[in-house]
């Protein structure tokens, strides 16, 4: 039987998730004897041609070249998994969508005239079909293996959709907000990383995006009796998720109260 | 009811050095972070001594207490969910072998916890799961664990601003389930615990304890103690005729009130103690060569957890928050013959915003009252 053939693509990112695949240090044997690594120049300059069964995508789309790449990409991709908050939410670097991206080039680049780039940054469900998202800034190593694995027995991933706060009372961390009126994101955060922020007494930044359903409207009322003021609301919605459609809708009714 | 004795302060730690010559590993509320939690206890110096902690609607505050109690605080944050039905058990593991396989139990021994300071709405909580796990279909994870323990209640002396095990006839006094319960004492330079034994394996231990006996007056002096907490509890729920009146209820508009405020974190089935909702996954290698399934905790304020073929049947707030407290408070009753609520509170205390089971209860009470009324 020949393995599924494995493709890891980048966009606009740090890299941070797709090298998650090469962290996995005990499991990456494992991993290359069930798939083949066929595309993934992270790890490998011999790059073996599609169709590729799983393709795993890092970044958003920023460019208009990027535009056109990823109907290549989801051409010759069966199973296609975006990995991350940048093609998942359009990252970091969707605050742009908020801004003057020419602004942008002037002030950063010495001739902005080379610069062939997008007004938004965007996720990848924008432009193509998406068989899965996995979420994080950084996705979670164990979270790929199970997407990995998953895919190669053709079950349904196992990766929860509900809040960050599961995760903390399951590792035993005592809610920072009621214990120390810290202000935290976990309530309407996905749950993935394992909840490190609350487990230090630091509130959730909400690394993992909007959780399966989300009441936003009540969190930030609770925040507002912790006297966090709206403009802190808008930065603290506006990170590494900041246009995934809930933290997004929520921000920008608060920057229009402002 | 055996005979009550006196256990002096100084030697409180002789009864934790017997409970580990037995063989049991101490489990009692312990400082972590400034909060109090329940964590392994080597010995008295481990206990919360001193501190009280102050509980309302999604806030909590340890602070100092006037004197060195040693279990002067009203709830530590986790229970002993967290030890009796741990939040990760291994159910099975499969071994893969020619065209076929085997399926091996959890080779590891259950452990033998002797849990210290249980109070009396936490052992109404462990029988409730106890007739959960060990009904028609017994749970031998459980039941393995649960069969093990060794319970060292202590009475409530106080009641904290979220308590209403009164309400709940489940509190403030433990009346039988522990192997030891103890009342604390603090009076002018006296610190002394007020001990009897509630099973042959907690008399053994007693009648290893340097104990004074104790007078009529010591006991009458702990009834006192006891009744003041029952007193002071800082919620009440009215129980009377609480299964009708949510069945009758389902429609009632305070469901979409309470739906504007939940935020679905599921922290209130996390820290309840009986709620016992789980969810199972398989584990396989990437090789294939084995296999494990774990159950984990799950809630009902997940979406998934209502998931059937063709999609989730409960995707409002308002229906999954209706489906809890209902479930709590109504049709565990039909299902277990008792609530599935004991009064510790930790679901007000433990919302984050604060979101308060006896305040919507007593909302759709009065609510009711009035319409009937017209």
């Amino acid at each position: 039987m020949t393995k599924p053939k494995l493709a890891v693509w980048k966009f606009a990112s740090c890299d941070g998730c797709q090298l998650s695949l090469l962290d996995a240090e005990d499991e990456l044997l494992a991993v290359a004897g069930a798939i083949e690594i066929a595309n993934f120049p992270e790890a490998s300059r011999e790059v073996l041609p599609g169709p590729y069964q799983l393709s795993l995508v890092e970044g958003s789309i920023t460019t208009p070249h990027d535009a056109e790449r990823i109907q290549a990409v989801r051409a010759e991709s069966e199973f296609l998994v975006t990995i991350g908050a940048c093609a998942t939410a359009g990252g970091i670097q969707a605050l742009r969508n908020w801004a003057d991206v020419a602004e942008f080039t002037r002030s950063v680049y010495a001739t902005p005239a080379f610069i062939d780039t997008l007004d938004t940054s965007t996720a990848i469900a924008d432009h193509v079909t998406v068989d899965f998202e996995l979420r994080g800034c950084p996705i979670s190593k164990e979270q790929l293996l199970e997407v990995v694995n998953a895919f190669i027995y053709g079950r349904r991933p196992a990766i929860p959709e509900y809040s960050v706060c599961v995760e903390c009372k399951r590792r035993g961390t005592t809610c920072v907000m009621v214990a120390d009126g810290t202000p935290c994101l976990g309530p309407v955060t996905q749950a993935g990383c394992g909840a490190i922020c609350p487990a230090y007494n630091r509130g959730c930044y909400g690394c993992f995006g909007p959780a399966e359903s989300v009441n936003l409207e009540a969190l930030l009322n609770e925040w507002r009796r912790l006297e966090v003021d709206e403009a802190t609301m808008v930065r603290a919605l506006r990170t590494y998720n900041a246009y995934a459609p809930e933290f997004r809708d929520a921000s920008e009714k608060l920057e229009a109260s402002l | 009811m055996t005979a009550a004795s006196i256990l002096d302060r100084s030697d409180f730690d002789q009864l934790l050095a017997l409970l580990v010559d037995e063989g049991y590993q101490p489990i009692g509320p312990i400082l972590e972070g400034g909060r109090i939690v329940y964590g392994p206890i080597d010995s008295s110096s481990d206990l919360p001594a001193g501190k009280t902690d102050l509980h309302d609607g999604g806030m909590y505050r340890l602070v100092d207490r006037q004197d060195d109690a040693l279990f002067g605080y009203n709830l530590p944050s986790d229970s002993w969910k967290q030890y009796l039905f741990p939040p990760q058990t291994l159910l099975w593991s499969a071994v893969r072998s020619g065209g076929s396989f085997s399926v091996n139990p959890p080779t590891s021994e259950a452990p033998r916890y002797a849990l210290f300071g249980v109070r009396a709405c936490e052992l109404a909580a462990i029988d409730i799961q106890d007739r959960v796990f060990d009904g028609a279909y017994p749970d031998p994870h459980y039941g393995s664990i649960r069969e093990r323990v060794f319970i060292v209640g202590v009475n409530c002396v106080q009641a904290g601003g979220t308590c209403f095990c009164a309400s709940m006839g489940t509190g403030p006094e433990l009346t039988d389930g522990y192997d030891i319960v103890m009342t604390e004492f603090i009076d002018e330079d006296e610190h002394r615990f007020l001990i009897r034994s509630g099973t042959t394996a907690g008399g053994d231990v007693l009648a290893r304890l340097p104990l004074a006996p104790a007078d009529p007056t010591d006991c009458s002096h702990a009834d006192a103690l006891i009744a003041e907490a029952a007193t002071g509890m800082g919620r009440t729920l009215d129980t009377g005729g609480i299964k009708e009146l949510l069945y009758e209820n389902a429609e009632h508009p305070r469901w979409d009130d309470v739906a504007s405020r939940c935020l679905l974190c599921a922290n209130c089935t996390m820290v309840c103690p009986t709620c016992f909702c789980a969810t199972t996954e398989d584990r396989p290698t990437l090789d294939g060569a084995t296999a494990e399934r774990w159950r984990t905790w799950d809630s009902c304020f997940a979406l998934e957890h209502s998931y059937i073929h063709g999609g989730p049947i409960r995707v409002s707030v308002r229906s999954r928050y209706r489906q809890w407290l209902t479930h709590k408070l109504a049709t565990w009753i039909d299902q277990f013959d008792t609530s599935g609520c004991v009064g510790c509170g930790r679901c007000i205390t433990w919302c984050p915003v604060g979101i308060d089971i006896t305040e919507e209860v007593k909302a759709i009470r009065t609510e009711e009252a009035a319409h009937a009324h017209r």
